[in-house]
C-alpha cells in the first residue's frame, strides 16, 4: 500500500511502486487536472507540485514521491482562484486549455521562487511547457500580472 | 415544414412537477427541410423554441452544435444566441446537442464547393466543424434563433397578461412587463408551447449590441484556468475499464501475428483482443494497458504505400510533369509566350508531411448495451461517428448517442474517427461495460492522417521592375480522396480544390499568371490540417512571388500592393500591415530583414510581416505584424488569440517540424522529435482585424498560411539565403 497526501488529504493506493504519479492520480484517484500529453517529461501537461516544487508527474514513480502533492485542483478553485489562476482568467490565456493546468502549476512554483522575474527568467522557466495552440504571448503577460499580484501581497 | 409544425403543436403531457408543458417551435428557418432534432427528445416541462434553444422550468439551455477544439466555438455560439435572446452568456446553460441535419454546416459546404455550398449541405448534410466556418455559418442563424425565441416568449407573456407584445421588454432571462414585473423565461415555456412562433424577426443593429464586437469573456475561461474543464480523456463512470490499441503503423496494413502471452499475465490486464489492423488491451488503469500493449509482440503486414520518404519524394517528382493530369488551372494572359520572351527564373519548393498532434491524444469512451450505444468523445464529425457506429453495432441511428466533449486541440485531427471505431469494436465485444480507450502519444503520432507533403516548381519573368509572368506547378496528394473515402466510402463528385487551394485562387492581377495542380497517387493517408491546402500553397506561392519581386528589384510590399490593385480589400490589408510595421523596406542591414506574405484563404485576406535578425547563435524572430479582412470582429479577444495562435502554430512547424517515413511510419513519434515553437522563441505579435468587407469570416485558420513564407522571405532579406524547403532548421539555425 502506498500513502500519498494529495491536496491536503491522505490517500491510500494499492499500486505498483513504478506507476507514474500521473496515472495514479488520474485513473486511481480520479483527479483529472493533471493531463497526459507526452508521457516522457517533455510537454509539461502533467505538472503537479511536490512540496511546492513543479514536477512532471508522468515521469515520477509513485514510490519516489516524498512530499505533499498539490494538483491544479488544490491550487485554487473557480470561486477562489490562486493569483496565477486569476491572472490566467484576466488575460484569457486558454484556447483548448489542455496544457494550461501544467502551465499554471509551472508558473505558480516558479513565482514562489522568484517573485520579481524579468523577461528572460520567465522565458527560461516557462519554455519547457508546450502549448500546441500557441498561447505563449498571453502566458508571458499573465505570468507578469501574477508576479505583480503576488509581489504586492 | 409540415412535419415539424405538427410536432410543434402537439400537446405535451402534464407531469407532476410544478412546471409542465413543453413547446417546440421550428421557426429557425422557415424553408428548412430539416426537422428540429430537439422535438423528439423533450421531457415534460421542456420547450425547444428552435433547434438551438431549449427552455424548461429551471431556465434556458443554448445548443451550440459546432465543436470546441480550443478555438472558442462554444463561446461565440453562446454569445450569438444570447445577444438577441437577452440571457447572461456566462450563466446560461449550454449543450452541444446531438447529430442532426438541422445543424448542417452550410458554410463549410460553400468552402468545399464554392457557390454551391447549400446544395452540398443538403445533399450531404454534415454537422461538421471545420474550415473556419463556425462564425460565417452561425452568424445570422443563431442571432435569428435568439430573436425568434425572444419574440415568442414576449408573445407568451403578452397573452398571459392581456397586453400587447410590443409593450414588453426583455432583459437577462426575463420578460419585463410595463409595470416593471419580471417573468422568467422558464415560467413562460408552457404558454409559449401553445402559440404560433414568431417568424419575422428583425435582428438588432450592431450599434445596439451588448456583447458582440466588445471585449467579452470566453464562457469556458474559468474552468480552463482552474483545472475544472473536463475533456474526452477525463471521462469516468461506474465500472469503467481502460483500454489502449496498438495498430499497424503502416496505416491500413494488417496484423500477421501477435503473441500476447507475457502481456496477458501483467497486473490489471482484463483482456487482449484483435481489432481492425491491430491489437487492443483492456485493463484497470490506462498505464497498465499501455505497458501491456508494449509487451505484445506483433508482426505487421507491410503498409499499403511506399515505405520511405525518399520513395515518396520520387513519386512526387515523377508526377510534376505538365500534361494531361493537370487538375486545376488558373490561367491569365499568355504565360508560355511570356516565358519565352524573357530570362526565366525557376525554383522548386518542398514541404513535408506534418502531424496535427493536438496535446490531448485521441481517445473515446463507449458504452454499448443491447438497447443503445453511447459515445463520449471529442470529434468534429458527430454524424459520421453515428453512421459508423450504426454500421458496426447494428443499432438504429436513433439509439446511437454521440456526446461531443471539449477537445484538447485538434487542428483538423478530429475530422477522422478511427479511434472511435476501435473503441466501438472493443465495447461491442463487452456489452454492458463502459470502455475508455486512450492512445499513447506514440500511437497518436504514428496513426495521424497527416498534412500532405508537396512539391512545386515556379517559373517566371520580370520586366521593367515588375513581375511579368508567374507560373506555378504544384504536385500533391488529394486530401478529399483520402479523407472522404474513409468517412463516406467514396469521395464526393467534385473537383479536389485542396491541391491548389491558396495557390490558384489568389486575387493578384499578374499579366501572365498560371497555377496548375497535379494529383499525386495516394501515399501515406492524408487529411485536413489547419488551413488545409493553403498551409502549403501559401508557402509555394508567396516564396516564389518574392523571388520574382526581388529579381525585378521591387519592394516586396509595394509590388504586392500593385499586383493586388484590382482587389481593394486586399490592398487595404497590405497597407494596414505595412502601417503597423512602419514599413521602410525589407533589407534593413546589420543582419536584419523583413518578409511579407499574403494569402487569401477561407475567404479571409491575410497579410503578415515578419522581422528577423541574424545573430551568431542563429536567427531570432523578433516581430510579427498581421492584418486580416474578416468583415466584422465579433469577439476581439478571441480574434487576437486565434490569429496570433495561428501564427505561433505555423512558425513552429515551419522552423522545426516534419514527418519522415521509414518502414511505413514516421520516425517522429513524440514531441521531442517534433518541436513546435517554444515560449522563449515566441516573437512579439501584433494583429488587427479589418472590417471593410461585407462578409463575416472566421479566423481559426487564415492566420496560418502567410507565416511560413513571411519567415522564409524575412530570412532571405536578412541573410541573402533563399530557403526553399521546410522545415527551415535544416538550412539555418534558430536561437
Ligand atoms: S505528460 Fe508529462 S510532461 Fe508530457
Ligand atoms: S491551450 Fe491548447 S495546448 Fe495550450
Amino acid at each position: 500500500m502506498t500513502k500519498l497526501i494529495v491536496n491536503g488529504i491522505e490517500r491510500t493506493l494499492d499500486v505498483e511502486e513504478d506507476m507514474p504519479l500521473l496515472w495514479a492520480l488520474r485513473d486511481e484517484l480520479k483527479i483529472h487536472g493533471p493531463k497526459y500529453g507526452c508521457g516522457i517529461a517533455f510537454c509539461g501537461a502533467c505538472t503537479v507540485h511536490i512540496d511546492g516544487e513543479a514536477v512532471r508527474s508522468c515521469q515520477m514513480p509513485v514510490g519516489d514521491v516524498d512530499g505533499e502533492i498539490t494538483t491544479i485542483e488544490g491550487l485554487g478553485s473557480p470561486e477562489a482562484p490562486h493569483a496565477v489562476q486569476a491572472a490566467w482568467i484576466e488575460h484569457q490565456v486558454a484556447q483548448c486549455g489542455y496544457c494550461q493546468a501544467g502551465q499554471i502549476m509551472q508558473a505558480a512554483s516558479f513565482l514562489r521562487q522568484n517573485s520579481d522575474p524579468d523577461d528572460a527568467a520567465i522565458d527560461d522557466a516557462m519554455s519547457a511547457n508546450l502549448c500546441r495552440c500557441g498561447t505563449y504571448p498571453r502566458i508571458r503577460a499573465a505570468v507578469k500580472t501574477a508576479a505583480k499580484k503576488l509581489g504586492g501581497s | 415544414m409540415g412535419k415539424a409544425r405538427t410536432i410543434a403543436r402537439r400537446t405535451f403531457l402534464v407531469g407532476s412537477v410544478a412546471v409542465t408543458g413543453g413547446v417546440a417551435f421550428s421557426v429557425w428557418r422557415v424553408n428548412t427541410p430539416f426537422a428540429n432534432p430537439l422535438l423528439g427528445d423533450l421531457k415534460d416541462g421542456e420547450a425547444a423554441i428552435t433547434p438551438f434553444i431549449k427552455i424548461d422550468g429551471s431556465g434556458v439551455t443554448l445548443i451550440t452544435p459546432r465543436a470546441d477544439k480550443g478555438q472558442g466555438a462554444y463561446s461565440i455560439q453562446t454569445y450569438l444566441l444570447a445577444e438577441e435572446l437577452d440571457v447572461d452568456p456566462l450563466k446560461v446553460k449550454t449543450s452541444v446537442g446531438k447529430p442532426a441535419k438541422a445543424y448542417t454546416n452550410f458554410a463549410l459546404g460553400e468552402e468545399i464547393m464554392p457557390g454551391r455550398g447549400h446544395i452540398l449541405g443538403k445533399l450531404m448534410p454534415m454537422q461538421m466543424t471545420g474550415g473556419s466556418s463556425t462564425v460565417p455559418d452561425m452568424y445570422v442563424r443563431l442571432r435569428r434563433a435568439g430573436a425568434a425565441a425572444r419574440e415568442t416568449l414576449k408573445e407568451a407573456a403578452a397573452k398571459l397578461h392581456n397586453l400587447s407584445a410590443d409593450k414588453l421588454k426583455t432583459e437577462n432571462g426575463h420578460v419585463i412587463l410595463p409595470s416593471g414585473e419580471k417573468i422568467a423565461y422558464g415560467a413562460l415555456a408552457e404558454t409559449a408551447a401553445k402559440i404560433n412562433p414568431v417568424k419575422n424577426v428583425k435582428l438588432r443593429d450592431p450599434s445596439e449590441w451588448k456583447f458582440l464586437g466588445r471585449d467579452i469573456q470566453r464562457t469556458d475561461i474559468v474552468a480552463k484556468s482552474t483545472g475544472t474543464q473536463d475533456y474526452g480523456i477525463d471521462m469516468e463512470m461506474e465500472g469503467l475499464v481502460y483500454a489502449t490499441v496498438r495498430a499497424n503503423p503502416g496505416i491500413g496494413g494488417g496484423v500477421k501475428s501477435f503473441d500476447a502471452s507475457d502481456a496477458t499475465k501483467m497486473r490489471g490486464v482484463h483482456k487482449i483482443m484483435p481489432v481492425a489492423h491491430g491489437v487492443a488491451v483492456i485493463a484497470d488503469n490506462s498505464w497498465r494497458a499501455f505497458k501491456a500493449a508494449e509487451a505484445i509482440n506483433i508482426e505487421w503486414e507491410p503498409g499499403p504505400y511506399p515505405p520511405t520518404s525518399a520513395q515518396m519524394w520520387k513519386i512526387l517528382e515523377k508526377n510534376l510533369v505538365p500534361g494531361s493530369k493537370a487538375i486545376k488551372n488558373r490561367k491569365d494572359g499568355n504565360v508560355d509566350a511570356a516565358l519565352k520572351s524573357g530570362d526565366v527564373i525557376e525554383a522548386q519548393y518542398r514541404v513535408p508531411y506534418l502531424a496535427h498532434a493536438p496535446l490531448e491524444p485521441m481517445n473515446a469512451t463507449v458504452l454499448i448495451t443491447d438497447e443503445r450505444v453511447d459515445i463520449w468523445t471529442g470529434t468534429q464529425i458527430p454524424d459520421f461517428v453515428q453512421k459508423h457506429a450504426v454500421k458496426m453495432t447494428g443499432h438504429k441511428a436513433k439509439d446511437v448517442f454521440v456526446h461531443v466533449l471539449p477537445m484538447g486541440g485538434s487542428f483538423g485531427r478530429r475530422l477522422e474517427d478511427t479511434y472511435v471505431l476501435q473503441t466501438l469494436e472493443i465495447a461491442n465485444s463487452m456489452r454492458g461495460t463502459p470502455v475508455k480507450m486512450t492512445w499513447t502519444r506514440e500511437e497518436d503520432f504514428s496513426h495521424d492522417y497527416v498534412r500532405p507533403m508537396a512539391l512545386s516548381r515556379g517559373r517566371g519573368t520580370v520586366k521593367d521592375g515588375k513581375v511579368e509572368a508567374f507560373d506555378l506547378d504544384i504536385v500533391c496528394q488529394s486530401i478529399a480522396k483520402s479523407q472522404f473515402v474513409r468517412l463516406m466510402g467514396s469521395a464526393p463528385p467534385i473537383p479536389d480544390t485542396s491541391i491548389t487551394q491558396g495557390g490558384d485562387d489568389q486575387p493578384y492581377s499578374i499579366p501572365n499568371y498560371r497555377v496548375t495542380g497535379y494529383k499525386a497517387p495516394e501515399m501515406a493517408p492524408v487529411s485536413s490540417w489547419r488551413s488545409v491546402g493553403a498551409s502549403h500553397n501559401g508557402f509555394h506561392h508567396e516564396c516564389f512571388l518574392d523571388e520574382l519581386i526581388d529579381a525585378a528589384g521591387a519592394d516586396p510590399l509595394k509590388e504586392r500592393i500593385r499586383l493586388l490593385q484590382n482587389d481593394p480589400l486586399s490592398v487595404k490589408v497590405l497597407e494596414e500591415v505595412g502601417r503597423m510595421s512602419g514599413w521602410t523596406g525589407h533589407k534593413l542591414g546589420n543582419g536584419r530583414g523583413r518578409g511579407v506574405a499574403f494569402t487569401l484563404s477561407f475567404g479571409v485576406r491575410t497579410a503578415e510581416i515578419i522581422e528577423v535578425v541574424n545573430t551568431e547563435a542563429g536567427i531570432i524572430i523578433e516581430k510579427v505584424w498581421g492584418a486580416a479582412e474578416v468583415g466584422k470582429v465579433l469577439d476581439p479577444i478571441n480574434f487576437e488569440a486565434q490569429f496570433s495562435g495561428g501564427i505561433v502554430f505555423a512558425l513552429g512547424h515551419a522552423m522545426n517540424c516534419e514527418l519522415t517515413y521509414e518502414d511505413y511510419y514516421p520516425k517522429q513519434t513524440n514531441y521531442y522529435a517534433y518541436e513546435g515553437l517554444k515560449l522563449y522563441q515566441t516573437p512579439d505579435i501584433q494583429v488587427k482585424g479589418l472590417e471593410n468587407g461585407d462578409q463575416i469570416k472566421g479566423m481559426g485558420e487564415p492566420g496560418v498560411p502567410p507565416a511560413a513564407p513571411a519567415l522564409a522571405n524575412a530570412i532571405f532579406a536578412a541573410t541573402g539565403h533563399r530557403i526553399r524547403q521546410l522545415p527551415l532548421y535544416k538550412a539555418i539555425d534558430f536561437v
